[in-house]
């Protein structure tokens, strides 16, 4: 393969520390790749330490063992190159949109006279032009969820980090939101790692689908490929045949570690 | 209800309270005045007090005094609170050292500073102003204190994955969310410094309307001390609906400007 790898990360392990000297070891011997151009989903039962691997490839979290490379570069502190999608609200609520989606470039020290009208370019490729002057909290959760992606998109990063981002959205919302995701990032083809639980959500969006153990100490326990044709309508993706064989067979695998990811919470909380 | 009921009632409330002021202290129920003039005066005197201060110019003197007093309390109240709860919610271990006396000084209840203050200051508006920044301070150090401390933990890890350094954090991340809890406590802290000037100038002063009220109980003069207490009521409540046009100003992207917390 000759395209660069995005995103390495080699046998990490995360661990936290928790009050009574015990360590919970979220995350074990993970191994995983996103090459350039690449979109790769996580999917996991809850609790599997999904999103604490993104956090590693963000530099937000510190593996405790094992490595993490950036374009072949190991990451120390926050990897510059990575646009984060969080899933809670993550808006600045004292900014307008449009402020909220220009800051990302003056940060980086562009004069706000040219940082606004190319805000409020990206607030109108997110569908969002006439909102430019509203605050927040007077957006709805997917309106705010396409400010946010267009806070993110402005800086142009080279990799894109989604932890769960349409989680909190309705289902109509959540396919809408899918494909502007599709529609933005086949412009320009970054490397995109997608947390989800959504098995669906994950193989009608990305090109591989990742599934994870049931914590704690979770593993990378599959990966498949999806070679259903891009450019792709997440509307019309789920009627495919090659999309229901595929559903099936990553299912069969992802059962098993839901059923063990509630029974492990469960018990946990039978223990308490 | 319609604005205009509403109203009706509101008023109201005040002409029966006031009517059967003046009733009481000057027809004799059974034989006997219930509102004996001399500890309880009547609406009528209190009401001649107040238009006498005014149509000889006397209370604006005292007005500006307290106005200067309260503004100068809560400007450098605030701006130290500001700053030393700022320092101290970036400052983990300053704060964990001084936290014991913050408390302390907090408890005190600051009226018995104000002779210490007379003593140190002498008896014109600075005595005054140093018993106001006490109170304002502590309110607004809390509340921005409490602002840095929680912001929420999402918007500060976007700020970082933007590239946000510890100097633009600050400016876009904790600067607005420690001064929207500052606002949010706006109307206590300027009720405070009002509190500061006039118990001030109540204790010892030459001048304002703390100093007007005592004058006119040093005589038993009923009917000023409550002119006094009228005009100060007014005062205040100019004041606040200041504060609530400032704050609409300034919070238009909170949810509800009302849901206080602090």
């Amino acid at each position: 393969m000759t395209t660069p790898t995005a995103v390495a990360l080699e046998d990490a392990k995360v661990a936290f520390r928790l009050g009574d000297d015990r360590v919970y070891t979220a995350v074990e011997k993970a191994h995983l790749s996103v090459a350039q151009g690449e979109f790769v989903a996580i999917v996991g039962p809850t609790g599997c330490g999904k999103s604490t691997l993104l956090n590693v490839a963000a530099g937000l979290l510190k593996p405790a063992a094992g490595s993490v490379k950036i374009f072949d570069q190991p990451l120390a502190g926050l990897n510059p190159d990575a646009g984060y999608l969080f899933q809670a609200d993550a808006l600045f609520p004292w900014k307008t949109a449009l402020d909220n989606v220009a800051i990302g470039l003056e940060i980086k020290g562009t004069p706000r006279a040219e940082a606004l009208p190319r805000a409020q370019k990206w607030l109108t490729s997110v569908g969002l032009g006439a909102f430019a002057g509203r605050y927040p909290h007077m957006l709805s959760g997917g309106q705010r969820k396409r400010v946010a992606l267009a806070q993110v998109l402005i800086r142009d990063p080279k990799i894109l980090l989604m932890d769960e981002p349409f989680g909190p959205l309705d289902a109509q919302t959540r396919q809408v939101m899918g494909n502007l995701l599709l529609d933005l990032w086949n412009a320009d083809r970054k490397a995109v790692l997608f947390v989800t639980h959504d098995l669906e959500e994950a193989i009608a969006l990305a090109d591989r689908v990742v599934i994870m153990s049931a914590g704690p100490s979770s593993r990378i326990i599959g990966d498949w490929r999806v070679t259903l044709p891009r450019p792709r309508d997440i509307f019309e993706v789920r009627l495919d045949k090659e999309f229901h064989a595929l559903h099936r067979e990553i299912w069969s695998v992802l059962k098993d570690e839901v059923m063990k990811g509630y029974a492990q919470s469960t018990q946990a909380a039978e223990a308490v | 209800m319609s604005r205009v009921t509403l109203l009706a009632l509101q008023v109201l409330v005040a002409v029966v309270c006031l009517v059967l002021w003046q009733f009481f202290a000057s027809v004799p129920v059974f034989g006997k005045i219930l509102l004996p003039p001399f500890f309880f005066s009547n609406p009528v005197d209190v009401f001649a007090q107040i238009v006498k201060w005014f149509s000889s110019g006397v209370i604006w003197k005292h007005l500006g005094i307290t106005l200067t007093e309260s503004i100068l309390a809560f400007v450098i109240g605030s701006a130290g609170g500001v700053l030393i709860g700022f320092w101290f919610a970036r400052q983990p271990l300053v704060a964990a050292v001084f936290d014991p006396y913050v408390k302390m000084v907090n408890a005190l209840p600051r009226v018995v500073l104000a002779p210490i203050f007379a003593l140190w200051l002498g008896l014109g508006i600075w005595s005054k102003v140093a018993l106001g920044v006490t109170l304002v301070f502590f309110i607004v150090f809390f509340n921005v204190y409490q602002g840095v401390k929680e912001v929420s933990r999402t918007v500060l890890d976007n700020g970082r994955m933007l590239g946000m350094s510890e100097r633009q954090l600050m400016r876009h991340v904790y600067w607005p969310s420690a001064l929207s809890w500052m606002f949010s406590s706006l109307h206590t802290s300027v009720g405070f410094a009002v509190v500061g000037a006039v118990v001030g100038e109540y204790l010892g002063s030459a001048a304002g309307l703390g100093y007007l009220i005592q004058q006119a109980e040093g005589i038993f003069d009923v009917a000023g001390v409550f002119a006094g207490m009228f005009v100060l009521s007014a005062f205040v409540i100019l004041i606040d609906f200041g504060v609530t046009l400032v704050e609409r100003r300034l919070l238009v992207w909170r949810p509800t400007a009302s849901d206080g917390r602090g």
